[in-house]
């Protein structure tokens, strides 16, 4: 099964006409996702014509409102390529417009935005993956983001991540050694987000093909350590962890706007302790990740059913 | 991004907030025209780096004449000051703010940070004024007193009241040091603030609650809004490379070590410094190219990597997506004949058109050695350096 996505997601992009959105969202297509439209204000009524990789042409309509675009697709999820200026704006669009999900690519977004949006989504139903993140993905089924696809491989092993291209490194690591995934999902560099570990290693719990998850942190806030308290009471099925940043200097923002020690704390060290002492083995270094899990899977007698191609 | 503590004052007393009076000086004569246009007996001479702990480190001196004003001026002005966040190599004093003394009553500590948890700002406050709040959190947590906003309504007074009550503001001051807070909330989130630390705050002797120090911190992400706080930028504060960086949207942070790295994806170039440390070897740099890189962003790292002459190595770590391995390939090769190689290069790529990008490196006729993956090419650089 899965979190989130699946085959049968219909997704809009917001941004579509801007060559970062036309780009990801060939991309997708070319994946097999079902991307049914997008929204760009001011080019409603206009189609984009996508050619794929097989030669085929794909025509999305373009629609000025998200709610127009939710109306006339059947919508469930959007994701967003818009800069940074606007994109605070596009989220609370998509989340007026009663989206089950939105997923906001964009990195560079005012915290304070992102401080509103937080405070906007209250008690509305729907879930916001990122921003600052590489989407989501369900291997075989739907892509929704900027990852390479073909790395990835159907299977029961969740991954859930702030980073980008160490995810990738450690669906690499999984993939060629046979075990597949079952969602992957990229909560993004930012400090305040739309969901955080809890939020997805919840989701994993309750996935019922979900049978063992890989969460890869940094450095700055507490989100791990919360997670790891989280994991030691509720999680039922086994959990590996990473963290980057060991050796990061403190008061310094390591690329990612969230990647920041500060008064001390949110140090590597620190969530490594706090993960272990939950229960998550923790790799030693960013190329045991993939190894650190089929040791975890073996002591559990999970190896061989995780082992999926 | 950060700013002198002078230029955060001013900001601040355009909002309202009480900051005593005081004036930048960058020349002797500048500091003694200062202290003698703010006419107070007593002057407070202070170094203007962007670093904290300068008082216990001896920049910050007390002047009772012009004179000494003078004298305190020649003293700091071009010392190299070093201090607990300065690191061992110092800053130099190149700017000073002349201020006038207070007679200071009573210290207390007013910070506004944004709480990752609950996604919100926080004003917090606490009675122990002029200690490190680090230390305060540490030892006395209970001390610290915390009101989180709701960015709907903002900063409520009856909030800024409950902490000047906790922190125990004498009475009569109480709506003082409230509008105080409700004036700093309003700078905070109209400029973008990530953190802002007012330590200390203090009380005087003739009824004022005023910000002694101000250190006012922005975020980078909103900056393309705020030219004027753009304007108030110190390069010479800054690390030549990291600017130099900037200007090509690279995101770079200088490190001690010898061995350079250029990695894409901010999370995979934390991980490549950890696995180089972690096979024994010192970390130069952080470097993420990004996603969108071409040949000029390359060569650009390229040198600037190259510039810092404790480079003794480099280790590119390439997990392409998007971005395609031919192309981070072609780039390499580019930047090397353009300034020529003169140290070991070890390049590890993976993802998207690998074996093109393995080709092309090996047909480059450079001396660029391969590796199959970020293990094996963190070793290979730390035994070539």
């Amino acid at each position: 099964m899965s979190i989130l996505v699946d085959k049968h997601t219909k997704v809009i992009t917001q941004g579509i006409t801007g060559s970062t959105g036309l780009f990801h969202t060939k991309g997708a297509l070319d994946y097999g996702t079902q991307m049914v439209g997008g929204v760009t204000p001011g080019k409603g009524g206009t189609n984009v014509d996508i050619t794929l990789e097989d030669g085929s042409t794909v025509s999305l309509p373009v629609f000025n409102t998200v709610v127009e675009a939710k109306e006339k697709t059947g919508a469930t999820a959007s994701v967003i390529y818009v800069p940074p200026a606007f994109a605070a704006d596009s989220i609370m669009e998509a989340v007026d417009a009663d989206l089950d999900l939105v997923i906001c690519i964009t990195e560079g977004i005012p915290v304070l935005d992102m401080v509103k949006v937080a405070r906007y989504m209250e008690g509305k139903k729907t879930v916001l993956i990122g921003p600052n993140c590489p989407g989501v993905i369900t291997p075989g089924e739907c892509k929704i983001g900027i990852m390479p696809g073909y790395i990835h491989k159907p299977g029961y092993v969740g991954v859930v991540s702030r980073s980008g291209t160490l995810t990738y490194e450690a669906v690499h690591q999984l993939s060629t050694r046979g075990i597949g995934q079952s969602s992957a999902v990229g909560i993004g560099g930012d400090p305040v987000k739309g969901s955080e570990f809890i939020d997805i290693l919840k989701m994993f719990n309750e996935d019922p093909d979900t049978r063992a998850v890989i969460m890869i942190g940094e450095i700055g806030g507490t989100a791990e350590e919360e997670a790891a308290e989280w994991i030691q009471a509720n999680m039922t099925k086994p959990v590996v962890g990473f963290i980057g940043g060991a050796t990061a200097p403190p008061g310094k923002r390591m690329g990612h706007a969230g990647a920041i020690i500060s008064g001390g704390k949110g140090t590597a060290a620190e969530k490594i302790a706090k993960l272990e002492s939950c229960g998550v083995k923790v790799a030693p270094t960013p190329s045991e990740m993939g190894s650190t899990l089929v040791e975890v899977l073996e002591e559990r007698g999970l190896l061989s059913e995780c082992t999926t191609h | 991004m950060n700013i002198h503590e002078y230029q955060g004052k001013q900001l601040l007393k355009q909002y309202g907030v009480a900051v005593p009076e005081g004036k930048v000086a960058f020349t002797v004569e500048e500091a003694v025209e200062a202290a003698q246009s703010l006419g107070s007996t007593v002057c407070v001479v202070k170094a203007q780096i962007h670093a904290g702990g300068r008082g216990k480190a001896g920049g910050v001196k007390v002047a009772k004449s012009v004179d000494e004003v003078r004298t305190y001026a020649q003293e700091l002005l071009g010392k190299v000051l070093v201090t607990h966040q300065t690191g061992p190599e110092g800053k130099e004093i190149k700017r000073l703010l002349i201020e006038e003394g207070c007679d200071i009553q009573k210290e207390y500590y007013i910070g506004v940070v944004i709480d990752r948890a609950t996604g919100k700002v926080v004003i917090m406050a606490s009675e122990e004024g002029g200690t490190e709040i680090e230390e305060v959190a540490e030892k006395t947590p209970e001390k610290i007193f915390r009101e989180a906003v709701d960015p709907a309504v903002g900063l409520q007074a009856f909030q800024a009241r409950k902490l000047a009550y906790a922190i125990n503001i004498p009475t009569k001051l109480v709506n003082k040091a409230a509008q105080f807070m409700l004036s700093l909330y309003k700078a905070f989130v109209e400029k973008d603030c990530s953190i802002a630390e007012i330590n200390p705050l203090v009380v005087t002797g003739d009824g004022q609650v005023m910000a002694l120090d101000a250190k006012l911190n922005f975020d980078s992400n909103a900056l393309f809004r705020h030219p004027e706080i753009l304007e108030l930028r110190d390069l010479e504060e800054e690390d030549e490379k990291e600017i130099e960086a900037s200007k090509y949207d690279l995101s770079y942070i200088a490190l001690d070590g010898n061995i350079g790295c250029m990695v894409n994806g901010a999370g995979l170039a934390m991980a490549t410094m950890d696995i180089i440390k972690y096979y024994g070897g010192e970390p130069a740099n952080f470097l993420d190219v990004g996603g969108g890189a071409t040949t000029e962003k390359v060569t650009e790292a390229f040198k600037i990597i190259l510039s810092d002459p404790n480079v003794k190595g480099i280790f590119i770590n390439i997990f392409g997506g998007i971005m395609r391995c031919d192309v981070i390939a072609n780039g390499v090769v580019e930047a090397a004949k353009q300034i020529g190689l003169d140290r070991p290069l070890v390049v590890r790529l993976e993802g998207t058109n690998v074996d093109l990008g393995k080709q092309i490196l090996a047909e480059s006729g450079l001396n660029i050695v391969a590796a199959d993956s970020m293990a094996d090419g963190a070793q290979k650089i730390v035994a070539l350096v």
